[in-house]
C-alpha cells in the first residue's frame, strides 16, 4: 500500500485514493475540429512508461480533489505530487522516459 | 518419557510443569516451554513425516521457521484442524494433538514410498516430459493421481470457526527480530524518544541468545539481556509483539505482521481472535532477522536423525534435549565445533567430527581436540544408512586435489549434525526490492543499499557474533531514530563483518568422480537432489529462475530457506560461472505461510462487505419481502404472500400496478444536487440532452455518455431552481457518476461556478404508481396541486406530506400515472406507512424490483448495464430523440460523429415475441438468422431482458440485434438446449405505446 | 391527516462499550469560494479558518474542513430552519452551493483511552495525538466504509457515517471492541 502525499491533506495511505490514469491529457477544446484519429488518440492512446510517469490520482476518501503525481514505475517511489493546473515541479525529471524510444 | 534424552537440568523449559500431548495417537509428555519438535526429540521420536515426492522418512532438520520436513497437522477439535505447521514452531500445550502428514496407511509403513524406489526414473521435469499424451488424460487421470500422491497436509473441510483481527499501526522505528541486534536497536531508538514497535516470531525475546547456555558470556555482558528486555516491556513508547511474524515488506515502509494470539493456549477464549494482522507503517525500519544455517549436500543426507548442528545445540541448550545418543558432526566451518563441544559437555558421545577442510587450526577446533574429540580433516561423507533413523555414516579421506581416494570408513551413530555455514536472512530486505551483493570473504549474499527507509543489523547483514550484532543493532537503532527526525546521542561505529566460515560454498561435498550421486538432497521439502540440478544444467537451463521452475527447487512453502544457496552453488559449479553471476531468485511474501483468516480479518460473515439497507428496509422485511443484492444494497425483490411463488407474486404485483396502485421503494437511486450559477452550462456539457429550455419545476430523462460515445448512465433530472438541479442516477452508478462529474469539473472545466453534493442517502424515495395513485396521495399531500394540469407528467414540486417536507416528482418508470415522493430519510418509513395505510382502500400493493423490471420492460424502458453493455449509443437504444442536436459539444458528441456510429448494421434495441407465447427466453441467449443453425452459430444479437408479462398474457423480450430496426416483423431464431425457438422482431414498446396512461 | 413531523427514525447502530450514537443534528454541506466559506462560518458564529483538515466549533456548532472548497456545518437539530435562512442571507450574491444533508449521515462517538486503538482496527491513519491532534478532521475509511473522522478530545472521536453504512461501521467497531474490553 503506497503512501501518497495529497497536495491538500499531506501523506495518506493509498486506501483513500483512486488512480486516475495518465496525467496531462487535456480534452480537446474544439472536439468538432478533431479528426477521427486525433479523437481516438485522445481517448485511447496512453504511454506505458518504465520510469518516471505523470499520473492522476484522486483523494476520493479524503478531500475529494484530483491531483497529479510523478511516480517512478520501476520503484513505486513518488518524485512529486502537485495540484491540477500546475506544471510538474521537478523539470529535470519531469520528462517521462518512454519505454520505447 | 525416556529420561536419558532430557538433560538433568538447564534449558528454558519449565520442568515443574509437565505437558501431555499426542502424536499420531501416541501419548507423550513434554514440558511447558517445549516446542512440539523438542518434545518429540525428548521422547526419542525423530521420524515425523514423509517427503513430498518420494515419501522418504523424514525427521526434524532445524529448530526454527526454516523447517522443511517436520510439517504436522494440529487438531483441536472436529473443525479446528490446521495442516502444515512446522513442529519446530508449534508451542506445546496440555492436550495438544498432532498428526503426521503425507503418509498412508501409517508413518512407519507408507505405500507411497514406492516412489522412492522409482526415484531414478523420476528426475527433474519427469512430470512435464511423461504425462504429455494423451492430452485429455491430463485433467482426468494424471493430474488427480499425481496430486493425490504428492503434497502436504489436508486442507480443513469446515468453515474456520475462529475469528481474526486487523490493526493498523504507525511508528517511528519498526524493529523486526528480537535477537541481540534487534533488542539493541529497539532499545537505542526508544531511548531517543522514538515510537518503537519490536516484533519477533518466537514466544520469547532473545533470538539466537535463547540457544546459548550462557547468553551473558556470548554477549560479553552478563545482565544485558534481562535488563534490555525488561526496559523495553516497561517503556511507554515501545510496543513489543512476540509470536508475531513480519511476513511481508510492502512499498513505502508498510510491513505486514501476523500475531498469533491463541495457538499456544490449551483452552483459548473462543470470543477472542486467533490471530491479529498488523499493517505497520514505519518511518524507519530496522531488519534484524538473523541468519539460517545451511545443510550440507551428500548422499543420504535426509534420514531422520540428520539435522543442522545449530538445531541440535538449540535443542540442548534451550530445551534440555539430547537429539541423539551418538553424534557425528559434518562441517565446513569452525562455528559448528561449538555444537560438538556442548554435546560432549552434556555427555553425548561425539563419534567423529568430519571437516572437509584439509587443515583446521582455529580456537574452537583446538578446544575440540583438547577435549579428545576425533577430528577428521580433509574428509568427506559418501553415504549414510538406516531406514527410519540414521544408523551409520560412511566417510572417505580426500587427496591433495580434494578427490575422495581413501578407504571408505563406516562410523555408527544415531545423530548426524551438519553445518554448511550461515545464510543471512535477507527475505524482507529483498521483498523491499533491496539488492543483495555477494561477499566473497563470508561466502554469502549480503543486503546492499535499501530503496526504502530501512537498514539491516546483525547476522542478517553478516555480523555473526552476538556481541558484535548487539553493537550493530545499537548503531542501527540510533541512526533509525535520527532519520525518523529525533534527536539522538553519540553514534557508535559499525562493527566488522564476520567471522568468515572458512570454506567456499561449494554446494555439494566432494564425491568420487564418474559415479552418479544419488539421494543427495538440496531441497528437503520439494525433494530436489543435486542430481536434478545437474540434469537441468546439462539440459541447457542457465537462468537460475528457469532451473528453479524446472526442478522446483526453492518453490516449496519454506521458499528454500535452507536450500537456495546450495542449489545456486551446485548450478554455478556445473555451468562454470561464479555464484554472483548465476544470480538469485526473487524472495516473495509471505516469509512463512499466513492463514487466510488473517488476511480476511473482520471481513467475513455479515461483515464481509457493508450491507446497505434503505430507510424502508425494516418494513419490507416485516412484510416478508425477498431481497436481492444490487451492489452493496439489499433491495426488496418481491413480496410473497404465504405459500406464494415468485412468479405468482410478481404477476400479482404487476397487475396491481396496472389496475390499481403499487408502492415501491426507490431510495437506492443515486441522487446528486448540482448547484451554482453555471449549473445549466455544466449539465449541457455533460449530458446529451439540452437543459437550457427545461423550466424550473420540470423534469427530463437525461442520458450520460462517456467521451467514447457509449451510454454510461441515465436518470431523471429535475430543475429545482434556476441554479439547482436534482439529478438521479442508477443505483449502481451513483458513485461513479459523481466521480465522473467531479473529474470533468475539477480538471476540464474548473472555471465553472457549480458544485456537486451527493444526496443519495438524504432522501427516501417512495414511488406510488398506478391509476389510483393520485387518489391515494390526495389526502396526504399538502401545498401541492396534484392535478394533471398543475403537476403534469415529468414535473416536480416542493411541498409537505403529513407535515414532512418533500420533493414530489410526477414521474413514471412503469408507464402508469406515477409519483415519487422524496422525503428526508429519517421520515422514510413513517411516510411510507402513511401512504400504505391511505392506499389500502384503493388496493395499494407493495412491489419489488422484479415487478419493476417487468413493468418497465413492457414499456421498453432500458436498464443501463442490462440492456446496454458499454458499446451502446443513444441511437442503438432508440434514444436518439434525447440528443440536444443544437448543442456544439457534450461528452460523447464527437465520438458519435464517427461513421461507424451510424452504420445501419449496428446492434439496435428491438422487442422479440416468441412464437410460443408462454416460453420465456433466457437473458443472454443468442439471436441467429437461420432456423437450423447449429453450434457454432453466428449470432446477430442477444437477448438483454426477458420476462413473462401478466398484463399482456405472454412473454416479452428486449434484444440488441444487428440492424434490428430494419427487421421489424422478421422471424429470427434463438438457439436453446431444446432447439431453436422462432421469435418475431417487434417494437420494444409492448404496452401503451402512446403513453396515455402515464399522462393521465 | 397524521402529522409525522416528529416521526424520525435513524439508522440501526450496533451498541458497544466504546461507541455510542449521537442524537440527531442539523447538517449542511457548503461548497464555494473563500468569500462564501468565510461568510458562512461568520454567520454561524464560528471562528474563520482555512487550514486543511481542521474543524472549528463554538456553542454547539461546528464547521469541518472536508476539502478546499467544502465544509460540513453541524448544529443542533432544532436550528435547521433558522440556520438555513441565516446562511442564505449571508451567502446571497456569493458563488456557493448549500445542501441539506441532515439525513444523509449519522454520527457516532468513539471514546475512552482505547478509542484510537479501536478505530485503528479499520482506519489506516496514524491516530497518535502528535499526528492526529484534537480538532483534526478528515474523510477517511474504516474497513470498507467511508467515514468523516473528527478528534474532539484526546480520547474522543466524532464519526460521521452515511446512514446505510452505519450498521456496518458500528458492527465492525463492536467486534473490534470485544478484543479491547475482554
Amino acid at each position: 500500500m503506497l503512501l501518497i502525499n495529497c497536495p491538500y491533506c499531506g501523506e495518506r495511505p493509498e486506501l483513500e485514493f483512486v488512480h486516475g490514469g495518465q496525467a496531462h491529457i487535456a480534452r480537446p477544446g474544439s472536439p468538432a475540429e478533431c479528426s477521427d484519429q486525433q479523437w481516438a488518440d485522445y481517448l485511447y492512446r496512453r504511454d506505458n512508461i518504465k520510469g518516471v510517469h505523470a499520473e492522476r490520482w484522486r483523494h476520493t476518501h479524503g478531500c475529494g480533489r484530483f491531483f497529479n503525481a510523478l511516480r517512478d514505475t520501476t520503484s513505486d517511489q513518488f518524485l512529486a505530487t502537485y495540484k491540477i493546473g500546475e506544471q510538474p515541479p521537478v523539470p529535470a525529471q519531469a520528462q517521462p522516459r518512454k519505454a520505447t524510444a | 518419557m525416556s529420561p536419558t534424552l532430557r538433560t538433568p537440568s538447564g534449558g528454558r523449559i519449565n520442568r515443574a510443569r509437565t505437558v501431555r500431548f499426542t502424536f499420531d495417537g501416541r501419548e507423550l509428555r513434554g514440558f511447558e516451554g517445549d516446542t512440539l519438535a523438542s518434545a518429540l526429540l525428548a521422547n526419542g521420536v525423530h521420524l515425523v513425516g514423509r517427503s513430498f515426492k518420494y515419501h522418504r522418512p523424514r525427521g526434524v532438520l532445524t529448530a526454527g521457521p526454516e523447517e522443511p520436513n517436520a510439517l504436522v497437522a494440529i487438531r483441536r477439535d472436529a473443525v479446528r484442524v490446521t495442516p502444515n505447521l512446522r513442529a519446530t514452531e508449534v508451542e506445546l500445550y496440555e492436550g495438544l494433538t498432532a498428526h503426521s502428514q503425507n503418509r498412508w496407511p501409517s508413518l512407519k509403513l507408507d505405500v507411497g514410498a514406492v516412489n522412492g524406489l522409482l526415484s531414478p526414473f523420476i528426475p527433474a521435469g519427469f512430470y512435464y516430459k511423461t504425462f504429455m499424451w494423451p492430452r485429455r488424460a491430463w485433467k482426468r487421470l494424471y493430474e488427480p493421481r499425481i496430486r493425490a500422491a504428492a503434497g502436504l497436509g489436508r486442507a480443513p473441510e469446515h468453515p474456520d470457526p475462529d475469528s481474526y483481527s486487523n490493526r493498523f499501526a504507525h511508528c517511528d522505528v519498526l524493529v523486526v527480530g528480537g535477537g541481540p541486534a534487534g533488542l539493541a536497536a529497539a532499545h537505542a531508538a526508544a531511548e531517543s524518544g522514538a515510537r518503537v514497535i519490536l516484533c519477533d516470531e518466537q514466544p520469547q525475546l532473545g533470538g539466537s541468545l535463547l540457544c546459548e547456555q550462557d547468553p551473558g558470556a556470548a554477549l560479553e555482558d552478563g545482565a544485558w539481556l534481562a535488563r534490555t528486555i525488561a526496559g523495553l516491556m516497561a517503556h511507554p513508547r515501545v510496543t513489543v509483539l512476540t509470536r508475531t511474524t513480519a511476513f511481508g515488506y510492502f512499498p513505502h515502509n508498510l510491513l505486514g505482521l501476523e500475531q498469533r494470539l491463541t495457538d499456544h493456549l490449551a483452552q483459548p477464549d473462543p470470543a477472542q481472535p486467533r490471530e491479529r494482522q498488523w499493517q505497520v507503517r514505519a518511518r524507519e525500519v530496522v531488519l534484524a532477522t538473523g541468519a539460517i544455517e545451511r545443510p550440507l549436500v551428500f548422499p543420504g543426507n535426509d534420514r531422520p536423525g540428520i539435522m543442522l548442528a545449530g538445531a541440535a545445540r538449540s535443542y540442548l541448550n534451550r530445551y534440555g534435549v539430547l537429539a541423539g545418543r551418538r553424534a557425528v558432526l559434518v562441517t565446513v566451518s569452525d562455528e559448528a565445533y561449538r555444537c560438538a563441544l556442548d554435546l560432549h559437555r552434556a555427555g553425548t558421545p561425539v563419534a567423529a567430527i568430519i571437516d572437509v577442510r584439509p587443515q583446521v587450526a582455529g580456537e574452537l577446533p583446538e578446544a575440540a581436540r583438547r577435549a579428545g574429540l576425533p577430528v577428521h580433516t580433509g574428509t568427506t561423507v559418501v553415504g549414510t544408512a538406516g531406514r527410519l533413523r540414521v544408523k551409520s555414516i560412511r566417510i572417505r579421506k580426500l587427496d591433495a586435489h580434494g578427490e575422495p581416494r581413501g578407504a571408505v570408513e563406516r562410523i555408527a551413530c544415531d545423530l548426524v549434525l551438519m553445518s554448511g555455514g550461515h545464510t543471512p536472512s535477507a527475505h524482507l530486505f529483498s521483498q523491499s526490492r533491496g539488492k543483495l551483493h555477494w561477499n566473497e570473504a563470508l561466502q554469502a549474499f549480503l543486503p546492499g543499499e535499501s530503496p526504502e527507509r530501512a537498514r539491516c543489523a546483525g547476522a542478517c547483514r553478516g555480523i555473526f557474533s552476538a556481541a558484535a550484532a548487539r553493537r550493530d543493532g545499537e548503531n542501527a537503532g540510533t541512526l533509525a531514530a535520527r532519520d525518523a527526525g529525533l534527536v539522538v546521542g553519540a553514534v557508535i561505529g559499525e562493527p566488522a563483518l564476520g567471522p568468515a566460515h572458512g570454506a567456499a560454498a561449494s554446494g555439494e561435498l566432494p564425491q568420487p568422480a564418474g559415479r552418479p550421486v544419488s539421494k543427495a538432497f538440496v531441497d528437503w521439502q520439494n525433494d530436489v537432489t543435486s542430481r536434478d540440478l545437474l540434469l537441468a544444467a546439462r539440459e541447457g537451463f542457465r537462468s537460475i529462475e528457469h532451473i528453479k521452475r524446472y526442478t522446483t527447487t526453492g518453490m516449496a512453502t519454506d521458499q528454500g530457506k535452507t536450500s537456495n544457496l546450495n542449489a545456486l552453488a551446485i548450478v554455478a559449479r556445473q555451468i562454470g560461472k561464479p555464484i554472483p553471476e548465476v544470480g538469485l531468485t526473487t524472495f516473495r511474501m509471505p516469509y512463512t505461510p499466513v492463514t487466510f483468516g488473517g488476511f480476511a480479518g473482520y471481513s467475513r460473515g455479515e461483515l464481509f462487505d457493508p450491507v446497505r439497507t434503505t430507510p424502508i428496509h425494516d418494513w419490507a422485511a416485516g412484510k416478508g419481502a425477498v431481497f436481492e443484492d444490487v451492489g452493496l444494497w439489499k433491495r426488496a425483490r418481491y413480496f410473497p404472500r404465504p405459500g406464494e411463488s415468485m412468479h405468482a407474486a410478481v404477476t400479482r404485483e404487476c397487475q396491481a400496478v396496472r389496475a390499481h396502485c403499487g408502492l415501491f421503494d426507490g431510495s437506492t437511486l443515486g441522487k446528486i444536487e448540482v448547484v451554482g450559477k453555471d449549473a445549466v452550462t455544466f449539465m449541457n456539457r455533460l449530458y446529451i440532452n439540452g437543459w437550457t429550455s427545461l423550466a424550473v419545476g420540470r423534469c427530463r430523462y437525461g442520458i450520460l455518455l462517456r467521451d467514447d460515445g457509449f451510454i454510461y448512465d441515465d436518470g431523471v433530472v429535475a430543475r429545482i431552481a434556476e441554479d439547482r438541479f436534482h439529478v438521479t442516477t442508477t443505483t449502481g452508478g451513483a458513485a461513479r457518476v459523481l466521480a465522473m462529474m467531479e473529474d470533468y469539473l475539477q480538471t476540464e472545466w474548473p472555471d465553472l461556478s457549480v458544485w456537486l453534493t451527493s444526496t443519495t442517502e438524504q432522501w427516501a424515495v417512495i414511488a406510488v404508481q398506478g391509476p389510483s395513485a393520485r387518489q391515494v396521495l390526495e389526502g396526504l399531500v399538502q401545498d401541492v396541486d396534484l392535478s394533471a394540469a398543475a403537476l403534469p407528467h415529468m414535473s416536480v414540486a416542493p411541498g409537505r406530506i403529513c407535515g414532512v417536507p418533500m420533493r414530489l416528482f410526477r414521474v413514471s418508470f412503469t408507464g402508469e400515472l406515477g409519483f415519487e415522493i422524496n422525503v428526508p430519510a429519517d421520515f422514510g418509513q413513517a411516510v411510507w406507512e402513511a401512504v400504505y395505510e391511505a392506499g389500502r382502500p384503493h388496493g395499494i400493493t407493495p412491489y419489488g424490483t422484479e415487478a419493476m423490471h417487468v413493468l418497465r420492460a413492457e414499456k421498453g424502458y432500458i436498464i443501463v448495464g442490462q440492456d446496454t453493455d458499454g458499446t451502446v449509443t443513444p441511437d442503438d437504444a432508440g434514444l436518439a430523440w434525447a440528443v440536444g442536436a443544437r448543442k456544439p459539444d457534450f461528452v460523447g458528441k464527437r465520438a458519435l460523429e464517427r461513421p461507424a456510429m451510424h452504420s445501419p448494421q449496428r446492434k439496435q434495441l428491438v422487442g422479440l415475441l416468441t412464437a410460443e407465447p408462454h416460453v420465456v427466453l433466457e437473458e443472454g441467449a443468442q439471436v441467429v438468422l437461420d432456423a437450423r443453425a447449429a453450434p457454432p452459430t453466428r449470432p446477430i444479437g442477444h437477448v438483454t431482458s426477458s420476462y413473462y408479462s401478466a398484463t399482456l398474457g405472454r412473454s416479452i423480450a428486449l434484444a440488441l440485434v444487428r440492424g434490428g430496426r430494419a427487421r421489424m416483423g422478421q422471424t429470427l431464431y434463438v438457439p436453446t438446449p431444446r432447439g431453436n425457438l422462432a421469435v418475431q422482431v417487434t417494437s420494444p414498446i409492448f404496452y401503451d405505446p402512446k403513453g396515455s396512461r402515464q399522462n393521465a | 391527516m397524521r402529522d409525522l413531523s416528529a416521526a424520525r427514525q435513524g439508522p440501526y447502530v450496533a451498541a458497544s462499550p466504546l461507541v455510542r450514537p449521537l442524537s440527531p443534528m442539523t447538517r449542511l454541506l457548503l461548497r464555494g469560494g473563500a468569500d462564501a466559506r468565510a461568510a458562512a462560518l461568520a454567520a454561524l458564529g464560528l471562528p474563520f479558518t482555512d487550514t486543511a483538515c481542521r474543524a472549528v466549533c463554538a456553542s454547539g456548532r461546528a464547521g469541518l474542513w472536508l476539502g478546499p472548497d467544502e465544509r460540513l456545518l453541524l448544529a443542533p437539530q432544532s436550528q435547521l430552519m433558522e440556520l438555513s435562512e441565516r446562511l442564505s442571507a449571508a451567502l446571497a450574491g456569493r458563488a456557493h452551493s448549500l445542501v441539506d444533508v441532515t439525513h444523509r449521515q449519522c454520527a457516532l462517538e468513539v471514546s475512552g483511552p482505547q478509542a484510537g486503538v479501536l478505530l485503528n482496527c479499520g482506519c489506516p491513519l496514524d491516530l497518535d495525538p502528535s499526528a492526529f491532534p484534537v480538532g483534526m478532521c478528515t474523510r477517511t475509511v474504516l474497513a470498507k466504509a467511508e467515514i468523516v473522522l473528527w478528534r474532539t478530545g484526546e480520547h474522543s472521536f466524532h464519526l460521521e457515517v452515511w446512514r446505510s453504512f452505519a450498521a456496518y461501521v458500528s458492527k465492525v467497531l463492536a467486534q473490534a471492541a470485544r478484543e479491547l474490553t475482554a
